[in-house]
């Protein structure tokens, strides 16, 4: 393969692999665990945590 | 207050806490640095005629302590926070997360005692000679190793995206820098290149374009991608969306390098390929733009009442706006006009101090309480101070950059229709400039006393606690089987 169709190769391939990308970030089936990633920095303390009582302040503005 | 249980990990916070107070210091050092050389263009008087403190010798220092010491203590510091608090675990090694702190900060001395004696490899962001090049390579190993060490005991099932953005930035900038610092040592101070002509020049923009997109945007999002939910109490707007502008953002980045050498020797076709290349970068830039700043969306009342946050959120406007600015400039007609002028000057710091500085400063502000037991800053009246400072500050500065630079360039390109001769000559266009220097002199002034006011803001609230001691039970979830 020369160099400028081994590069025209590339090129395409580098496309189908972002459509690809694409596809399954926005996949329906994904859209959950995706959510859960989001969310997952405001459970830090789920492996429950032990903090000084002075250092529990991740709640402080749920009023 | 250590744990003994087998069961707790106590988070390694002493190498964070130590990074954010060497973070503010070298702000402020670099900064200063900064007012002090855009003082001397306008007085040049005030290099004192002492070879150390000229201009030349002081722009490199200048450079180099905000990116290398402001920016990668910052970077260095939350990714260690990040990293151990989404992956629920501590860290890889203490000893090594050590050596990163201490290791990074004789670099850092070594840039401040060799760059005014004029040691130099004249690489524009790598001026660094090659012994300090080696310590630095052996540092960022280090770093390495903590970081994807302490990814690899994560006690979550997924890597949170931030880690995803700051492990690019860290594996990225190895590869950078160990590439672009090959050199041959003639003696222990002194080396050249070990490329030559417009191969030289390409791998040097090669590395300098992906400092600037790895180091001071990838990075950042890393630490944007924490921070603003984590401030603003609410998930990012698309999870979806950043894992797909990362994948973008990473694959385009590393081509953008030849938009620096437009019109130059370096080959035609690869001038066009940089330029390409920069235009579609502005896309993956605003995807995170965009998912920051709708990350607030429906809670934007947050904005009236948190400084921090505003920091964070108007960090962001300077980043969509100096990477809409960025891809502009990097088209091959318009970067005609503006290389070599102010204008580029002005780019810079709208991505420095509007992106890169306030994103690091939100980050701090919340940060910093965390770390010694406070549940916020002494005093969050002087936070709203200090982004006032801070905004009025790189307001005046791009402000003042964008009109002399447009106007040096077109004074420099100006020729009479006569005898197509020049209009200018350079020394006009100098004379010219005068007023806009002195309005960014005022501004990095106002950026001064803003970050002034943030270590003595840090100062106090220190002192008025003591270190956070936090670990995470990682006891099995059966609770006879864990010790008394």
């Amino acid at each position: 393969m020369d160099y400028i169709t081994w590069r025209s190769f590339y090129t395409v391939l580098v496309f189908v692999l972002f459509i690809g990308v694409v596809w399954w970030a926005f996949s329906k089936g994904r859209k959950r665990r995706f959510d859960d990633a989001a969310k997952s920095i405001f459970d830090e303390n789920e492996l429950t945590s032990t903090t000084k009582e002075s250092t529990k302040q991740e709640s402080k503005n749920n009023e | 207050m250590s744990q003994t249980s087998p069961y707790k990990v106590e988070y390694n916070l002493k190498v964070v806490r130590q990074f954010a107070v060497m973070t503010v210091i070298w702000g402020i050092i670099g900064m200063t640095v900064g007012v002090l050389i855009a003082a001397q263009l306008i007085w040049p008087v005030l290099n004192f005629e002492t070879s150390w403190l000229t201009y030349s010798r002081l722009r490199p220092l200048h450079t180099n302590a905000v990116i290398f010491a402001f920016s990668t203590s910052a970077l260095m510091g939350t990714s260690f926070y990040i990293v151990q608090k989404t992956c629920r675990t501590a860290l890889f090694s203490n000893r090594l997360a050590s050596f990163v702190f201490w290791g990074w900060q004789a670099v850092i001395v070594l840039a401040v005692i060799t760059l005014p004696l004029g040691l130099t490899s004249s690489k524009e962001y790598a001026e660094l000679e090659w012994p300090i090049d080696i310590l630095i390579a052996l540092v960022w190993v280090a770093y390495i190793i903590v970081f994807f060490g302490t990814l690899v005991r994560r006690r979550t099932p997924h890597i949170y995206v931030a880690n995803w953005f700051y492990g690019s930035f860290i594996v990225t900038v190895a590869v950078l820098h160990i590439v672009n610092s090959m050199v041959i040592p003639v003696s222990f101070t002194k080396s050249y290149s070990l490329y030559s002509g417009s191969i030289d020049a390409m791998v040097q923009w090669w590395y300098g374009h992906n400092a600037v997109g790895f180091l001071l945007t990838a990075g950042f999002l890393g630490m944007m991608y924490y921070f603003v939910p984590k401030q603003a109490e609410r998930p990012v707007y698309s999870y979806r969306l950043s894992v797909v502008h990362f994948w973008a953002l990473i694959s385009l980045y590393i081509w953008a390098g030849p938009h620096h050498l437009h019109y130059t020797a370096l080959p035609d076709w690869a001038q066009s390929l940089g330029m390409v290349m920069s235009v579609i970068l502005f896309v993956p830039s605003w995807g995170g733009m965009i998912n920051g700043i709708m990350t607030l969306s429906g809670a934007w009342h947050k904005l009236k009442t948190d400084p921090i946050l505003r920091f964070l959120i108007v960090s962001l406007s300077f980043y969509g706006m100096s990477t809409f600015e960025g891809p502009m400039m990097a088209i091959k007609s318009v970067n005609a006009l503006s290389h070599y002028t102010d204008w580029t000057v002005g780019h810079v710091h709208s991505g420095a101090l509007g992106w890169v500085a306030m994103i690091t400063i939100g980050s701090l502000y919340y940060m910093i309480p965390r770390l010694w037991s406070q549940t916020e800053m002494f005093s969050v009246r002087w936070i709203n101070t200090h982004f006032w400072l801070h905004t009025i500050g790189v307001v005046l500065y791009i402000v003042s950059m964008w009109i002399s630079g447009v106007m040096q360039g077109l004074m420099w390109r100006a020729v009479n229709s006569a005898d197509g001769t020049l209009t200018y000559s350079f020394i006009e266009g100098v004379e010219a400039s005068y007023p806009f220097w002195f309005i960014r002199f005022a501004g990095g002034l106002f950026i001064v006393a803003g970050m002034l006011l943030m270590a003595y803001n840090v100062w106090l609230t220190i002192r008025a606690g003591e270190p956070t001691v936090e670990s995470i039970d990682v006891a099995p979830a059966n609770p006879t089987t864990k010790p008394a």
